[in-house]
């Protein structure tokens, strides 16, 4: 019998440190948390299908990175916080290196659990702004471009537009009603108040479906720009009722969540000449597309039926996936192993640095801007461009570079914003360099 | 005139194009409720799934196309036609008739007698259930609607009106989308239609019989079901038109179920069981909300058509929670 319960005892134990000291996975374990059903699904895919289809392509193009193969764990949110938090908790627990929470409000409800767990996030254009801060937000990152970067990106082209003179200008903010659709006012007052122009606010209640009052409003103050910051049908409907009114369409700009092919399309050849800010290429134009090509789409591989390849908001996806699997090799090289863990990841993308090489390199040459990822500064120099929509072609096409924003502006509204957050959280910035 | 007044009335007269758009959703709801007691949830993704239907026809879409493809493998998208936008209509609306002939098959007739929140519980899973099927059927892309709806502002109407504001103001004639004036006839014809066909044929009679009594519509030989396959299948029809009018602004996609939001409200204002009230009702909503919006909306930060129209609904259940044109239920305890 006490043999009996030694063996029992021997075998639990066993058991226990086998459960506790295996690696939790042999892969690179990325979670897509992907909305593919629901009021956003339509924006949804195209990203889902591009981020998976650049790590099917790392897979079978170059064996995995570093030589370990990326699993994606796709996890239907549907757009909705809770789900999206319930994604986190049943995918963390696999070995997830990084999340891309694909939402604002995810964003801001797993910034203290992945901050917890020592688990990265990449917000990508969205989330809290003011996680550029790493002092602050250590496992946060919001590279290459955030919100407020985009407000000043908008007012940018405005001012080259205008001889760099907007003094009396009249600008109007349309805006979907909600923490993420007011993110960029603050930026924009302050930008007022340094340029001179007059800025008038108009929100639009989710979802966005009808918005006559605020289009007659428009109308009857004929601002001289209008800039948005819409997402899913408020986009559409805002396009359509803005030709409706004969609104210039060059004088109208979104913000990158407004300026995929489904924003436009619905409007048809009113559309044309609509704006939308960047961060990243349009087009397929690029080496890395003949490789999903063969490797993903035509070997049957592709995470969609390849239809979504070389839109807007698909190669918003395949540049996350290009960003991430840069980061994971920049870990392999800082902690000299090939089996990184969320930690190592986390120090891989502080470390990030995407030159003209390494975008040449994986066949995506100027596909974005080139910048560094520092441990002050997760938000990278914030530069974005500006695309504009040509309806007969039916096709995006960049109009600027890659340019600056205003950061004398909003580094200080960062720096005031993230202190904000320590202090309420008691969290101690850390010390850089 | 001041330019004032002159945007107040455009403001109104858009209100009122607002509330027919409203009016629209509302009818589906109210035949339903009307005939059977069921307050059907699915009527915005029946609205969503008649407009995905009719791009879809139209345009010669293959259905289930994508579900085929993977399961074998094949590279089919297109039937290869285009058919005539009447023509694409009358077929949705046998779609939508064998729409209805499955929802009395399948769900209603085996829920004969069942309180009414079972019932209202199926419709529920009848949306979910269409939201994917839908999907499924059609693909979750946003389709553009193209049945030859004009759109945009009248220009008639501004070259008519630029001149009536005093001369030096700011004033750039008055605004209406022909879209909603399309909408609105549509809507007036629709009303006429359904009331004539309540009043003056044998199957409204029916129908209206039913609404009023089911057991006695039942005891003079009224059939129950082929009566719920007509009101769903008009409803189907009200669904498709409102999937039009709605889809024509923004793409058919998924967010066109949504409208059902805005005909919540309306239907509380004019009554869960009459038609003219759907119409009053959405009218009301249209121009109340708006003329909110223009008056007191810059005062609080705008954004207020949502609430308003709810917190008006909500006055209205206060002093009479029937609705404006709905019938007093009087139950005996």
């Amino acid at each position: 019998m006490k043999k009996l319960k030694a063996t029992l005892l021997a075998i639990a134990v066993g058991g226990a440190g086998v459960l506790m000291s295996a690696p939790a996975t042999a892969d690179l374990v990325f979670p897509s948390l992907s909305y593919r059903t629901g009021p956003y699904a339509v924006n949804g895919i195209p990203y889902a299908d591009g981020y998976a289809d650049y790590m099917t392509l790392v897979n079978e193009r170059d064996g995995g990175v570093g030589g370990v193969k990326a699993r994606i764990l796709e996890c239907e949110t549907g757009y909705n916080t809770q789900k999206g938090v319930e994604c986190y908790e049943s995918t963390k627990g696999e070995g997830a290196l990084v999340y891309h929470p694909l939402s604002t409000g995810i964003t801001y409800q797993l910034i203290p659990k992945a901050t917890a767990d020592g688990i990265p996030i990449h917000s990508m254009g969205y989330g809290r702004t003011s996680a550029a801060n790493g002092t602050v937000f250590s496992h946060i990152f919001n590279y290459p471009a955030n919100y407020w970067n985009g407000a000043s990106h908008a007012v940018n082209h405005i001012l080259s537009e205008n001889d760099g003179d907007i003094k009396g200008k009249k600008i109007a903010l349309v805006y979907h009603n909600s923490a993420y659709g007011k993110e960029p006012i603050r930026t924009l007052e302050e930008l007022s108040a340094k340029h001179g122009y007059d800025l008038t606010l108009i929100p639009v209640d989710h979802p966005g479906q009808e918005q006559k009052s605020q289009w007659l409003q428009i109308r009857r103050e004929r601002p001289d720009y209008v800039v948005m910051w819409g997402w899913g049908v408020m986009n559409q409907v805002a396009i359509q009722e803005a030709a409706n009114i004969r609104f210039p369409m060059e004088n109208f700009i979104g913000v990158w969540w407004s300026g995929s092919e489904n924003d436009v399309i619905p409007a048809g050849a009113k559309a044309n000449g609509y704006k939308a800010l960047t961060f990243h290429q349009v087009g397929t134009e690029y080496a890395v597309f003949e490789d999903l090509k063969k490797y993903v789409v035509d070997a049957g591989k592709a995470a969609g039926n390849g239809d979504q390849v070389g839109t807007v908001l698909y190669n918003r996806g395949l540049y996350a996936g290009f960003l991430t699997v840069e980061a994971v090799k920049k870990a392999q090289e800082i902690h000299g192993t090939a089996d990184i863990t969320s930690e190592m990841m986390r120090d891989g993308m502080e470390a990030l640095e995407i030159t003209s090489d390494i975008m040449a390199s994986a066949g995506m040459s100027a596909f974005g801007p080139e910048f560094n990822v520092s441990c002050d500064n997760h938000g990278g120099p914030g530069l974005g461009a500006v695309q504009q929509w040509d309806a007969n072609a039916g096709t995006w096409k960049l109009i600027s570079e890659f340019e600056p924003s205003d950061m004398d502006v909003i580094s200080a509204l960062i720096t005031e914003d993230s202190d904000a957050f320590a202090g309420e959280n008691n969290i101690e910035a850390r010390k850089c360099g | 005139m001041s330019p004032q007044f002159l945007y107040t009335i455009e403001v109104m007269l858009n209100g009122l194009m607002a509330g027919v758009m409203y009016s629209l959703v509302a009818l589906g709801f109210v035949l339903i409720f009307k005939a059977s007691g069921i307050f059907n949830y699915a009527q915005g993704v029946m609205a969503l799934f008649a407009a995905m239907t009719l791009v879809g026809i139209q345009n010669g879409q293959v259905p289930f196309a994508h579900l085929v493809n993977a399961v074998f493998g094949t590279n089919i998208h297109g039937f290869g036609w285009n058919l005539p936008a009447l023509f694409a209509i009358i077929l949705t609306l046998g779609v939508m008739i064998l729409f209805a002939i499955l929802v009395e098959r399948l769900i209603l007739k085996h829920l004969v007698n069942q309180e009414p929140i079972i019932l209202f519980m199926a419709t529920i899973g009848l949306a979910f259930f269409m939201e994917g099927f839908g999907d499924l059927m059609w693909g979750s892309d946003i389709k553009v609607l193209d049945v030859g709806i004009p759109s945009g502002g009248s220009l008639w109407l501004e070259d008519k009106t630029i001149g009536w504001a005093a001369e030096g103001s700011n004033y750039y004639g008055m605004y209406i989308d022909k879209l909603d004036i399309v909408a609105t006839l549509v809507a007036l014809l629709l009303v006429i239609t359904l009331t004539l066909f309540s009043q003056y044929t044998k199957t409204g009679r029916a129908l209206r019989a039913v609404a009023d009594d089911h057991q006695a519509a039942l005891s003079v030989g009224i059939s129950l079901r082929r009566i719920w396959v007509i009101v769903w299948a008009i409803s189907g029809f009200v669904a498709l038109v409102a999937g039009i009018m709605w889809g024509a602004k923004s793409g058919v996609q998924f967010s066109l179920s949504l409208i059902a939001l805005k005909a919540l409200p309306v239907l509380i204002l004019g009554g869960f069981t009459s038609i003219p009230g759907a119409i009053i009702g959405g009218l009301i909503i249209g121009v109340g909300e708006k003329l909110f919006e223009f008056t007191i909306g810059p005062l609080i930060g705008g954004a207020t058509e949502n609430w308003f129209a709810y917190v008006l609904a909500l006055l209205f259940l206060v002093f009479r929670p029937q609705g404006l044109f709905g019938e007093k239920i009087i139950e005996r305890v």
